[in-house]
């Protein structure tokens, strides 16, 4: 562990004095959190609940012959059984059939029927009376295999599309995504150096804590409420709708607490079953997954095979950058290769690039988002290829970076030019880090490395109503993952200038609040954030307004500042927001103010990784004896949820690099489906993550806000395998880097 | 005009132009122009009327959420990118 002996924290461009905005109150959930009275899904209890099972397939690559649910239908006890003859026939049949799979089974344990009971004993004993007939079907398990001639097809309507047009070739490839920028064959030939590798990538799970659960009531008249864990209530209001076939107005989901998501509570699973269920019983129906369902029925990150070649100058000038990259998608196409081919060189000012992607369906679970998605397998390779350009130049790896490094009027690999980021000041801030200076302890290795996530705006919508003792109570749409319940009422107490504790917030359900979109793509504290300082916005100039009434004057001579309104012009009139409050009722009613945003300007952020390691020779264990995670966050309104941000992500990026791995046999079934055998890093595990916040702000929001929930992952895969490489001369091309991968690896 | 970057899989449909200026204020007009000087553009870019899901739109750097109806000026970069999928 080591101890942070230096400014922590470096403010480069925001020099707003805020009163709220970048201080550290107690969260407004604590209590309720810490003392486990929070209501998550799996509490959720109600009159008359049935309790849902789901029967799975145990073929990674089946046709399904048939279905006979008679047996377990008569069991005693159950009350209904749903398969995929149960949805309507419109909607998208790959979703369709990733909740109940029709006429084949592309991965084990895909959903094939569902079943309610009184009791979940009476529900499991159930799926064992389905019989089931399958006709089992080769299984493609990687890129590799799927990219193969005459490989096993999984689907015989899948043909390869190219940015809007489709090939017509039928192939387990979905999708070619292409980037090019100048030339990159005269790159290559100005080059003096060039670094070309193959790497490879695991698939891993995001491993939240709390498994998917989902509660259905479809009640007589029609209306369909669902109460689930999940990152965003709007995208299972409208998937439910369009999976069954109903008016969005026709269904309610009420979010309930979360136990972590960090994308893979994005994609439905459970819902549309239960609601099934609760339409054929008239009974409310909950699910919950097994922690094995968890890992083998819902969405993990991709597998993928990156090849990167990277040619510089002697003087460290980059000249040109390849990237191939092909990703897996799970059953169904959708992997996130689109997000990966636009950061894997997005750090460097390149003349001449090409990066091709290729999203590619195998038999694995249909994979979901993970935090950055797609980012860090690029930047696995696309960073160490960088460090070991770096060895053979003899530069420093940061020096070489700040070289070619993207700043303000870059043109990106992908095209579009960058505004105002931070990768230059996040660079400095790690070549001036004490970490970075200081020297490596005897037996360790150093990597560095970092990573950009380009972030995102989407809808968010906010209220805000006055309560008459001068607080405020805020009603947002937003699932409450990293504290973003306080952050956003940070947003609406700074503009209003009232205490953070005066405001209320609330995360409510899709009846009760604006079109909100998930809470990922580090959007949550950006968009919603800005939805909150619109609405309170609303409400300061209705409280001018009524003061302006009260005083009979002229609202454009009274302004509001730290809460209390006053008069430009008359010195004696002056009243706190608190005092306001009070009135409101005899002065006209009460004030409420809402805002619906889609804001564009979000802002990429860029985090880096100082890592020192050791390697014990005689098992290959990686113990991180040191870490820095430095990131630019623009402004960080609670900066301990950022650091938190910071620290989590780098844990998360410390797991995939050393440990997590699906292991698959050869007929597809995962063989380590329990967190006892998926290895996350628990604190025993790790060194303080000591992080270093950079605020270059984003001059997109109102506060400078750059979402700070994904870069954060990106660099450590990389920067731990820089850090094996400088302790053991081993070049560590594939992931995980296990104990018995470094002992197989041969030194350089 | 607006400058659009042509992507390097659509090239085939602008004769290997890279970058073509196209009159227009606003996406729709852009594309609709865009499909005048080479026609095929539109079929790629829209469908229903909007751009198609797969697709994004970038206008001077950033990801619109407008679609058809983002505002375009005559010293704007338009780019047409792959939507991002994987749930982010």
């Amino acid at each position: 562990m080591t101890t942070a002996d230096y400014e922590r924290n470096m403010v480069l461009a925001t020099d707003t004095d805020y009163k709220v905005i970048g201080t550290r109150p107690v969260r407004h959930d604590g209590a309720d959190k810490v003392t486990g009275r929070a209501i998550y899904g799996a509490d959720f209890d109600a009159a008359g609940l049935l309790h849902g099972k789901i029967l799975r397939s145990p073929h990674a690559h089946a046709k399904i012959v048939s279905i006979d649910t008679s047996k377990a239908e008569k069991l005693d006890g159950v009350k209904a059984v749903v398969t995929s003859k149960d949805f309507p026939e419109v909607g998208n049949q790959w979703l369709k059939d990733n909740i109940l799979a029709s006429d084949k089974a592309l991965y084990v344990g895909q959903a094939i029927v569902g079943v309610a009971a009184s009791n979940p004993h009476v529900a499991e004993s159930a799926l064992s009376l389905i019989d089931v007939e399958y006709e089992v079907l080769t299984p493609v398990l990687t890129t590799q295999e799927a990219m193969a001639t005459n490989a096993s097809i999984l689907h015989d309507s899948l043909t390869t599309e190219e940015l809007g047009k489709d090939t017509g070739v039928v192939s387990n490839v979905a999708s070619h995504t292409q980037h090019v920028k100048g030339d990159i064959s005269k790159g290559f030939a100005e080059a003096d150096v060039v670094v070309e590798r193959e790497y490879n990538t695991k698939t891993v799970h995001q491993g939240y804590i709390e498994p998917h659960n989902a509660t259905a009531l479809w009640s007589p008249d029609g209306r369909l409420h669902v109460w689930c864990s999940t990152q965003g209530s709007f995208v299972v209001r409208d998937s439910l709708a369009e999976l069954l076939d109903m008016p969005v107005s026709m269904v309610r989901v009420t979010p309930t607490e979360i136990g972590g998501g960090f994308g893979g509570k994005i994609p439905i699973y459970l819902e549309p079953v239960a609601a099934l269920l609760s339409r054929k019983t008239g009974a409310p129906v909950k699910i919950v997954m097994s922690r094995k369902e968890t890992f083998e029925a819902s969405g993990p990150t991709p597998g993928s095979q990156i090849k990167i070649k990277i040619g510089a100058k002697h003087d460290g000038t980059i000249t040109a950058a390849y990237a191939w990259m092909a990703m897996e998608a799970g059953a169904y196409p959708g992997s996130p290769v689109g997000a990966a081919v636009q950061c894997v060189f997005s750090t460097y000012d390149v003349e001449n690039s090409t990066i091709d992607g290729f999203d590619v369906v195998v038999n694995k679970p249909k994979t979901a988002a993970y935090r950055a998605p797609g980012a860090p397998n690029a930047a696995f390779g696309a960073e160490q290829a960088i460090n070991e350009l770096a060895e053979k130049l003899g530069m420093d790896p940061i020096e070489l970076r700040l070289k070619n490094v993207a700043t303000e009027g870059t043109r990106r690999p992908d095209g579009p030019v960058f505004g105002r980021i931070g990768a230059k000041e996040v660079l400095e801030a790690m070549r001036d880090h004490p970490h970075y200076q200081s020297a490596k302890a005897e037996g360790t290795g150093r990597g560095i490395s970092i990573g950009f996530w380009f972030n995102i705006g989407f809808d968010s919508a906010c209220n805000i109503a006055v309560n008459k003792d001068g607080s405020v109570n805020l009603t947002e749409g937003s699932t409450d993952i990293g504290g973003s319940r306080t952050s956003i009422a940070m947003h609406a107490a700074e503009v209003l200038g009232i205490p953070v504790e005066d405001v209320r917030p609330s995360v409510v359900d899709t009846d009760t609040i604006g079109f909100t979109a998930v809470t990922g793509g580090s959007r949550t504290t950006f968009a919603t954030g800005w939805a909150a300082y619109e609405a309170a916005q609303d409400v300061k100039k209705q409280c001018i307004d009524r003061a302006a009434i009260i005083w009979d004057v002229d609202a454009n001579n009274l302004q509001m500042e730290d809460g209390v309104i006053s008069s430009q012009s008359d010195s004696e009139l002056k009243m706190t927001f608190k005092e306001l409050a009070e009135q409101l009722s005899d002065t006209g009613g009460g004030i409420s103010g809402s805002a619906s945003v889609n804001p564009s300007g979000v802002g990429g952020s860029f985090a880096g990784n100082i890592a020192d390691v050791s390697v014990d020779p005689d098992t290959g264990k990686t113990t991180v004896e040191r870490f820095t995670c430095v990131q630019d966050v623009g402004k960080a309104i609670h900066p301990s949820y950022v650091e938190g941000q910071m620290q989590g992500g780098s844990v998360q990026g410390i797991g995939w690099a050393l440990n997590e791995e699906y292991f698959m046999n050869d007929e597809g079934t995962m063989t380590n489906s329990s967190l006892l055998d998926y290895r996350m890093p628990t604190s025993l595990d790790l060194p303080m993550i000591d992080t270093v916040i950079v605020e270059v702000a984003n001059p997109g929001h109102p506060f400078g806000v750059r979402g700070v929930g994904e870069a954060n992952i990106v660099p450590p895969t990389p920067a731990l395998a820089n850090a094996i490489y400088d302790a053991t001369g081993k070049r560590m091309t594939s992931l995980p880097m296990s104990p018995g991968a470094i002992q197989s690896a041969d030194a350089e | 005009m607006a400058l659009v970057f042509i992507p390097s899989l659509m090239q085939k449909l602008s004769n290997g132009e890279q970058r073509v200026s196209v009159e227009g204020n606003n996406v729709r007009q852009v594309i609709d122009n865009l499909d005048e000087i080479f026609p095929g553009f539109k079929e790629r870019l829209v469908e229903d009327g909007r751009v198609k899901p797969n697709i994004a739109v970038a206008i001077d750097g950033e990801i619109t959420p407008l679609g058809m109806i983002e505002k375009v000026s005559t010293d704007s970069e338009v780019h047409f990118l792959p939507a991002i999928s994987g749930g982010v």
